[in-house]
């Protein structure tokens, strides 16, 4: 055994808390990269259609709201903003502060998802949906259920990991709250802050793509 | 039947397949070069150097910057080489000659039809003239399927909604099989279908005649034909046995129950409609898979397949 | 010293649930070699029902459709629950914290939770099997997946779910070579196995989540019709094949570069000598890494893809051959001038250069774009992948298997029974899969539930020979498990091996080390590690 006396937060097989550490960031990035990737064969098929259809694109995208993406995207970049100063106050070791930063961070998240809801039932109203249910009629080009399809794919996907992410940001708030982290050790909260720039990232890149055509 | 071709190879049957087999026997070579090589080395290694004691071993060099740039840069010339040469046969495979006849194929769940020049077609028959190049025009009415003709050397996949296109030249009267090269289902190992080449003659003999039965065969025999020619048999039986669809025994002028309720006589009328429209009466206990013999039965074949079938309506004795 | 320690990793602590909740890696890998043990005999069975079905052109057990089934899981059960977790999470996982010197994996509670994604996956596909099964062929083409009935969403969420347990296990592997080697391990003191399993994490974690994507599309076509693979729809099924073969092919060397990390511990070890080329076989696993994302449109040759492209896959194909090339000579190097002893594992290593090189030189008729056109979806492309796959892969697994297992278990296995038995699978294996060749080239296509009478010949030999190989696998597990309660006691380093697993007792404690080991020499330094030639037997 190495040391007889160290903090109950170095696991057993870790040598020391740097070690541990670095261990816990270098996991995350890897896993970031795997998100990716996911979401890159994703633009993919988006590139490959558009391509294939870039009239019907450019029609379709018509009929999103730019409003509410915008707000949207405002509401995303605000998040991680929060994010990053929780991590900061726990720095510091403002309790506190960290907690009133990750509530911020959740509420601004169900906000996100809030007008993401709005947009949605708008679009089944009006029956804009993927695939074969698509039953719209106003929008010119061959396929418009495509450019849906996609729409619903990249958004509904991204709106899970959005869930995922609160549902990890509260288990962060339940353990600050514990007292389980410290101005010497916050590692799950830079890795949850990891993790929410990417999702904040990946909606940078969606929000153009979708909305923003031509 | 496989009396012909190589240890390996089918007959090589089209003017491509020279090439391929060429190619095919010299990659063959040049691997059993390296087989025994590696294995050879092996094999004397383990003979050589079995251990015998605790003794300490000979040699400990452990690298040599020269073996390795030999060992790799001597295959990399001669993939390089087979690289081209593969890939100019395969250039000659996609480059269709400018006075190609056109035949266009069908595929589908799980049969092959073709549509020639001048508007005849057939059913799992490819009738081409020999020595002259064919170009196929392929698409399929549901899955994936995939046009291989072994003798040939010729394979391309059939998709849906869209054309593939390859060519051959026979330059040699024959028979040769056609099958369905990717996975589409029950029937994917009964897609098969001959391919006849001819002489110029006959081609466009048959091309006029479109089809229709021989001097001097009855309308019964012909539908009998019919029935295995246009494949019915795939799917139907004519004894009793029950199959992707009814049988055909003891069927005319017997009670025909409906799905969803409903019934009929199967008579001259049913039948007809039944190969031009299937989907218009499902048998209860049957799938809707049958596809419709529209554009692919002339008056003509219908009427002699349903003399066939009539005389197989009252074989029972009871 | 040949005694069991009394206390060690197996016996304590005891209880179901200090198994089940167990945080040690070496338990998670036994646990592990027990799943993919059960799904290789599923698949297995499966493979005997196919070749009893080809004994004949007509129906000899089952119709038609059973016969897709049963094709489709054989597939399906063999690469997701069997050969791609396979070497890394069940010799992996046991091994590379002892190779490493160190005390578990970086992250022991997700490594536990890999394995519990592994089982629920498992369960997911089996529930599949008994409510509707799948007869789309593991490779679930579209449109014919999309419209075809059965349990194709159950199992492509199963193989979704699965994996997560193959990406979060490469990222633990990643992370537990870079951060925890013990003091004096430098790079290229590594066992090659790490090498091998570390470049197989890098494929891992890059290709396996466009599978995951790829898979959520091809669900969400069927259970809301997106039409993205839909022709009637503007979609393109061809390309559901590029998305698909995006992650298969790199699949494939997930699947080969543990095997070949095994092929050089055994190597030196049964040559006691060192290995020849050390940097040449570590840069190649990553040259092979790099180039197998470039190559998938190999498999789509004559799919409706431009020439052009075609011809792009094919020569970053041939590329693709060469370091694997380069391993293979350096490994017959390495036995030049050795001190060679046969047991178990060597004979398992001289099976897969035997196989492994047939494997991959039949690969060189599939690159080359001529003759790919006659050989490919016939019976050639069935054996090439069986070849390399079990001639390949399962032969360096058995090997490993043989090598490890007085590590694991502390006990040695009867040696008599396991050379009959590995005779018995070797001969099996080619009479089995080479009359397949014959098959190809002869012109049978593959999935084929019947076939013309001019083929029966070679179907019945292929299938006597699923026989022979199934008699010598039934023997392995008898002995194996036998080995486990009966086997001679094995002590610390049975072969005179120079790494760290064998520095500490059979089997190890819970802990791996008594005292962090320092390395002070390269792993097959036999020498320096003053580790003389057993010579026993």
């Amino acid at each position: 055994m190495n040391s007889d006396s160290h903090p109950a937060y170095l696991a057993h097989h870790f040598t020391d808390i740097v070690q541990q550490r670095d261990s816990a960031k270098l996991g995350m990035w890897i896993f970031i990269m795997t998100e990716i990737l996911l979401f890159g064969g994703l633009f993919t098929a988006y590139t490959v259609y558009r391509v294939l259809n870039p009239d019907m694109f450019y029609n379709a995208h018509k009929h999103l709201d730019i409003t509410l993406g915008t707000i949207n995207t405002i509401v995303l970049i605000t998040s991680s903003v929060t994010m990053a100063l929780a991590i900061r106050s726990m720095q510091f070791a403002r309790k506190k502060a960290t907690l009133i930063f990750l509530l911020g961070t959740l509420a601004l998240a169900a906000a996100f998802l809030v007008i993401k809801y709005f947009e949605y039932s708008h679009k089944i109203h009006l029956g804009q949906l993927p695939g074969r249910f698509y039953t719209f009629s106003g929008i010119e080009g061959t396929n418009p259920h495509i450019f849906f399809s996609i729409y619903f794919t990249m958004t509904g996907l991204h709106a899970l990991h959005i869930i995922g992410g609160m549902i990890v940001i509260s288990l962060m708030i339940f353990r600050t709250a514990r007292n389980h982290f410290s101005s010497e050790y916050y590692t799950p909260l830079e890795l949850t802050g990891l993790y929410w720039h990417l999702v904040d990232l990946i909606w940078i890149y969606l929000f153009p793509l979708l909305y923003l055509i031509g | 039947m496989d009396t012909t071709g190589t240890l390996l190879m089918p007959p090589a049957s089209s003017t491509i397949a020279g090439d391929v087999d060429a190619l095919f026997y010299l990659i063959l070579y040049i691997s059993i070069f390296f087989f025994v090589l590696v294995v050879g080395a092996a094999l004397i290694f383990t003979l050589k150097y079995r251990r015998k004691g605790e003794a300490a071993v000979e040699s400990q060099v452990d690298h040599s910057l020269k073996l390795e740039i030999v060992w790799t840069v001597v295959p990399v010339i001669i993939v390089v080489i087979l690289f081209v040469l593969g890939f100019t046969v395969f250039m000659k495979m996609n480059i269709v000659p400018k006075d190609a006849i056109e035949i266009k194929v069908t595929a589908q769940r799980w049969l092959w039809t073709f549509d020639y020049p001048g508007g005849s077609n057939s059913v799992n028959e490819l009738v081409v003239p020999a020595g002259k190049p064919i170009k196929l025009l392929m698409s399929s009415t549901d899955v994936i399927h995939s046009f291989f003709v072994p003798d040939f050397r010729v394979k391309m996949d059939v998709l849906p909604n869209r054309y593939s296109t390859a060519w051959f030249t026979a330059p040699d009267p024959g028979e040769h099989n056609l099958m369905c090269a990717e996975y589409c289902g029950k029937g994917h190992s009964e897609m098969l279908a001959r391919v006849k080449v001819v002489s110029d003659r006959e081609y466009t003999e048959w091309l006029q005649k479109g089809s229709g039965p021989p001097e001097g065969m009855s309308l019964e025999k012909y539908g009998e034909g019919l029935f295995t020619s246009r494949r019915c048999v795939t799917c139907h039986s004519v004894d009793g046995s029950v199959n992707v669809g009814p049988s055909f025994l003891e069927l005319f002028g017997h009670q025909v129950y409906f799905k969803g309720g409903g019934q009929t006589v199967a008579d001259e009328n049913y039948i007809r409609e039944s190969m031009l429209d299937p989907e218009a009466k499902i048998v209860d206990g049957f799938d809707p898979v049958m596809p419709t013999y529209q554009g692919i039965l002339n008056d003509r074949e219908i009427d002699a397949l349903i003399v066939y079938i009539k005389s197989l309506g009252n074989q029972r004795e009871h | 010293m040949n005694t069991i320690p009394e206390r060690n990793f197996l016996n304590h602590p005891t209880g179901l649930k200090s198994w089940l909740l167990t945080l040690d890696h070496k338990r998670i890998g036994v646990m592990y070699l027990v799943g993919i043990s059960v799904a290789f005999l599923l698949g297995g069975i499966f493979a005997v029902l196919i070749r009893l079905e080809l004994l004949n052109p007509a129906r000899d057990i089952m119709g038609a459709q059973t016969y897709n089934q049963i094709f489709t899981l054989h597939g399906a059960i063999m690469i997701f629950l069997f050969i791609i977790p396979g070497i890394p999470v069940a010799l992996g996982n046991i091994v590379l914290p002892l190779l490493l010197g160190a005390k578990d994996v970086a992250f022991p509670r997700l490594n536990l939770a890999s394995w519990y994604i592994y089982v629920v996956g498992a369960i997911m596909a089996i529930v599949a099997i008994f409510t509707g099964s799948v007869d789309t062929g593991w490779t679930f083409y579209t449109p014919y997946s999309t419209g075809t009935g059965g349990s194709v969403v159950l199992m492509t969420l199963a193989v979704f779910v699965l994996g997560f347990s193959s990406i979060f296990t490469g990222l633990n592997f990643v992370v537990t070579i870079h951060k925890l080697r013990a003091p004096g391990l430098t790079w290229f003191r590594l066992p090659l196995f790490v090498w091998g399993i570390y470049a197989t994490a890098i494929i891992q974690i890059l290709a396996t989540p466009i599978l995951g994507i790829t898979l959520v599309l091809l669900i969400l076509e069927r259970v809301v019709g997106i039409g993205i693979f839909d022709p009637a729809m503007g979609g393109d099924p061809v390309l559901f094949q590029h998305f698909f073969w995006f992650y298969s092919h790199p699949a494939v060397y997930i699947m080969i570069l543990p095997g070949m990390g095994i092929i050089s511990e055994l190597i030196p070890v049964f040559s006691h000598k060192r290995i020849f080329g050390y940097r040449a076989i570590a840069y190649s696993s990553f040259g092979i890494a790099f180039i197998s994302f470039l190559v998938w449109g190999h498999h789509m040759f004559i799919s409706g893809q431009s020439p052009l492209a075609s011809m792009i896959f094919s020569f970053l194909t041939f590329m693709v051959a060469i370091p694997s090339g380069v391993k293979v000579f350096n490994w017959t190097a390495t036995m030049y001038k050795g001190s060679i002893s046969l047991e178990t594992p060597m004979l398992y290593a001289l099976s897969f250069l035997f196989l492994f090189t047939i494997g991959g030189l039949t690969g060189l008729f599939l690159g080359t774009l001529a003759t790919d056109v006659h050989l490919t979806d016939t019976y050639f492309v069935v054996a090439h992948f069986h070849y390399v796959m079990m001639g390949g892969t399962v032969m360096a697994f058995l090997g490993g298997l043989h090598y490890w297992w007085p590590k694991i278990w502390g006990r040695m296995y009867n040696e008599f029974w396991a050379k009959i038995s590995t005779a018995l699978v070797f001969i099996g294996f080619n009479v089995t899969f080479l009359t397949q060749f014959v098959l190809g080239t002869k012109g049978m296509p593959r999935r084929y539930y019947s076939y013309l009478d001019q083929f029966q010949p070679l179907h019945f030999y292929s299938t006597v020979g699923s026989w022979i190989l199934a008699l010598g696998f039934v023997i392995m597990a008898i002995y194996l498990i036998r080995s486990i309660f009966n086997g001679k006691p094995a002590g610390d380093n049975p072969w005179g091996a120079a790494t760290l697993e064998w520095t500490t007792t059979s089997p190890p404690p819970t802990e791996n080390f008594a005292e962090t080991p320092v390395v002070t020499h390269g792993p097959y330094d036999f020498e320096a590690a003053g580790v003389k030639p057993t010579f026993s037997r």
